[in-house]
């Protein structure tokens, strides 16, 4: 789950980093206002999850009201690497001196947590890492241990921060990676993070991923979760629980786990056809998840037929078609279905199936078969 | 022979009380999976279908002598279901359970390797082991395994792993063990531990090696089986026409900047003399092929 700047800056005050006052603005009336509340100079910053702002003209400087107001009309409806820009963060300017590049994530191949910082930041921190890789100083942290004080300074030395940096810099690490750990954070960093003329290490940016697994125990993930931009499709398919990425195809696909999902996907494709979806109803998925995922799939104009995929390990075969059944009763299926089912209680399955196929509903015996005739009717 | 289980394990049923873990412990006991025990803080004394239910894995383990755990514990409390099944003695933990959080992961793995460095975890978020005709924890069904050899199977997720399995099957293909490790970010036992055993196994021949999109356990074990394995290898990528920069599904799987991508992984597997089907039917067909050549 991926949060806003501002999100992000909210996030990390939380646990005592210092970053600018601001205030989110959705119109250049609100942009205005907020401006005029903070007192200009002001940056106007597009808020949108991707990169690349300040190159596609999403992040200015505003040194009075007209320009706010200028810049806000402007950034507004702004298309970022597909991502429309629908709010802004009107933050306090801050003078800088120098940028850095400071972030923890998990490292799958260690097995550890990653601490990065490097002196070359405010640049794209990846053209870095692949032409100079020792400006970035690195320590793995065992999540047992934690990160103490003496191994974040030798990590700080390591980087050749200037002196004025170094104690602003260790405190902000620190705080950086409670944050990370407590916050149960995919990722945290801060690009660029700053050194002002009076010698402040500063917050300038903030980029969050939070782990959406461990929402049970962040009762305020929910905020952001509440602010994730999907399309009308990904917002009926999330209202239901389900993991959904809309596609541009007209097959549309069910499947249950993620693997499965992708190889539907997959197939599909290789086949000749086009998927309009990917949508995993996860492990132990029952009649009314089945039902709802059916009902998201229908929705959609696109479909032209749907292709359910189901290999049942902890999900059911009597389960998946009893949910089909339901769901056809409940709301006419525009689409032809083509069925695959194998695995846990697969020939109960194909039994509640059998009396109910016709030209609306069929059966084929492989995942290539199916796919197939799924292609063949979307055509 | 087998990898990690055998008719031999005996088995504790960590959550063996709620609903999948009595539909799971029951299917795997049907399968001859020596089930001899469950958990439960406030049920010891208490049975489910005749299984003794004991307060704790330490209670469980000195009471039956078991060797194995198998958790089906709601995410919030693998953590402590883990670390409480290393502490009680046994040596080899399933961890069935999806939706576990990625710290969590990453502690109990680095605390078990410091403090229990001979425990090994399997999963989180995977459907478990199946050694045919022996042994099934977790919750593939047993019928889409044939027993027998040649070939060892291990799979990062857990539906492909029933459909490597079938595909096997369907081709009169045995298998010596099917290893499910799950897709995420920290699973407790790796590709590699997985091609280290089956390579180590006189009765596995050829293996068959199941990836997905994100991360680099593919490109680490693609490196593995160039300078370690002797026996033959058929594999299949999934989300080889997934688009960039979207995450399909609980699997982490994100592609990003040609990093993590299916055509990385499969180049990679295929510099290392492995035999890489474009869908699984295909990669079932490949490994058919191997086996006729054995």
């Amino acid at each position: 789950m991926d949060l806003f700047e501002h999100q992000g800056k909210e996030f990390f005050a939380q646990y005592g980093m210092p970053v600018s006052p601001g205030e989110a603005a959705f119109s250049v009336d609100e942009a205005v206002a907020a401006a005029e509340r903070l007192g200009t100079p002001v940056m106007v910053k597009a808020q949108v999850h991707t990169g690349g702002r300040g190159k596609a003209g999403g992040v200015k400087f505003a040194g009075d009201i007209d320009a706010v107001r200028e810049h806000a009309g402007n950034i507004l409806g702004l298309d970022i690497n597909g991502h429309i820009v629908q709010r802004l963060w009107i933050e306090k300017a801050s003078d800088i001196a120098e940028e850095y590049y400071a972030s923890f994530t998990l490292d799958r191949s260690a097995k550890k947590h990653l601490g990065m910082l490097s002196k070359e930041g405010g640049v794209e921190i990846e053209t870095v890492a692949e032409e100079n890789p020792d400006a970035i100083a690195k320590v793995w942290i065992d999540p047992v241990d934690g990160l103490d004080e003496d191994v974040t300074r030798a990590w700080v030395a390591a980087a050749n921060l200037p002196d004025a940096a170094v104690e602003g810099t260790v405190d902000i690490l620190q705080k950086l990676y409670t944050a990370y750990t407590e916050g149960d954070a995919d990722l945290v960093e801060i690009n660029p993070l700053i050194l002002t003329p009076e010698g402040k290490v500063h917050v300038l940016d903030a980029k969050v991923t939070l782990d959406g697994n461990s929402e049970f125990r962040h009762e305020d993930y929910a905020q952001y979760d509440e602010t994730q931009p999907r399309d009308e499709r990904e917002e009926a398919a999330h209202a239901k629980g389900l993991q959904y990425v809309g596609l541009e195809g007209s097959v549309g696909v069910i499947a249950n786990g993620a693997g499965l999902a992708m190889s539907t996907v997959d197939v599909v494709n290789q086949v000749g056809g086009s998927p309009a979806n990917f949508l995993d109803i996860g492990g132990g998925a029952n009649a009314d998840v089945m039902a709802g995922a059916l009902e998201v799939i229908n929705n959609d104009p696109a479909v032209k037929s749907i292709f359910i995929n189901i290999f049942g390990g902890i999900t059911r075969g009597e389960e998946v078609a009893n949910g089909i059944i339901e769901a056809m009763n409940r709301v006419a299926i525009d689409s032809p279905i083509v069925i695959r089912l194998d695995g846990t209680n697969a020939d109960e399955g194909r039994a509640i199936l059998a009396p109910n196929l016709d030209d609306k509903l069929m059966m084929e015996e492989t995942m290539l078969d199916a796919a197939r005739k799924a292609v063949e009717l979307a055509s | 022979m087998s990898i990690f289980v055998d008719e031999n394990t005996k088995v504790i049923y960590q959550g063996l009380t709620g609903s999948q873990g009595s539909y799971y412990g029951r299917l795997n006991a049907e399968y001859g999976t020596q089930v001899v025990a469950g958990t439960h803080p406030k049920k010891a004394g208490s049975d489910v279908d005749g299984v003794p239910i004991y307060a704790n894995v330490g209670d469980a383990v000195a009471a039956t002598g078991a060797t194995a755990s198998c958790i089906f514990i709601p995410a919030p409390g693998v953590r402590g279901a883990v670390m409480e099944a290393a502490e009680g003695g046994v040596e080899f933990i399933v961890a069935i359970t999806e939706g576990v959080p990625a710290h969590d992961e990453a502690y109990f793995y680095n605390e078990l390797k410091r403090s229990f460095p001979k425990v090994r975890l399997l999963g989180p978020n995977c459907p478990g082991i199946i050694s045919p005709g022996k042994c099934n924890i977790g919750i593939t069904a047993g019928h889409i395994a044939k027993e027998g050899g040649p070939v060892g199977i291990v799979s990062r997720s857990g539906t492909l792993t029933y459909q490597a399995l079938y595909e096997l099957k369907q081709k009169d293909i045995g298998v010596t063990t099917c290893v499910g490790i799950g897709g995420d970010p920290v699973p407790g036992t790796s590709f590699i531990d997985c091609l280290e055993a089956f390579e180590a196994d006189p009765e596995t021949k050829a293996v068959m090696m199941i990836g997905e999109i994100g991360g680099s356990a593919e490109e680490e074990a693609a490196d593995f089986i160039k300078n370690h394995m002797t026996k033959p290898v058929a594999s299949y990528i999934a989300g080889v026409t997934a688009p960039p920069g979207k995450k399909m599904g609980h699997a982490g799987a994100i592609v990003s900047g040609g990093k993590g991508t299916a055509a990385a992984k499969m180049e990679a597997l295929q510099d290392a003399g492995a035999k890489v089907g474009n869908n699984p039917t295909e990669a079932g067909e490949l490994m058919a092929e191997i086996v006729a050549g054995l």
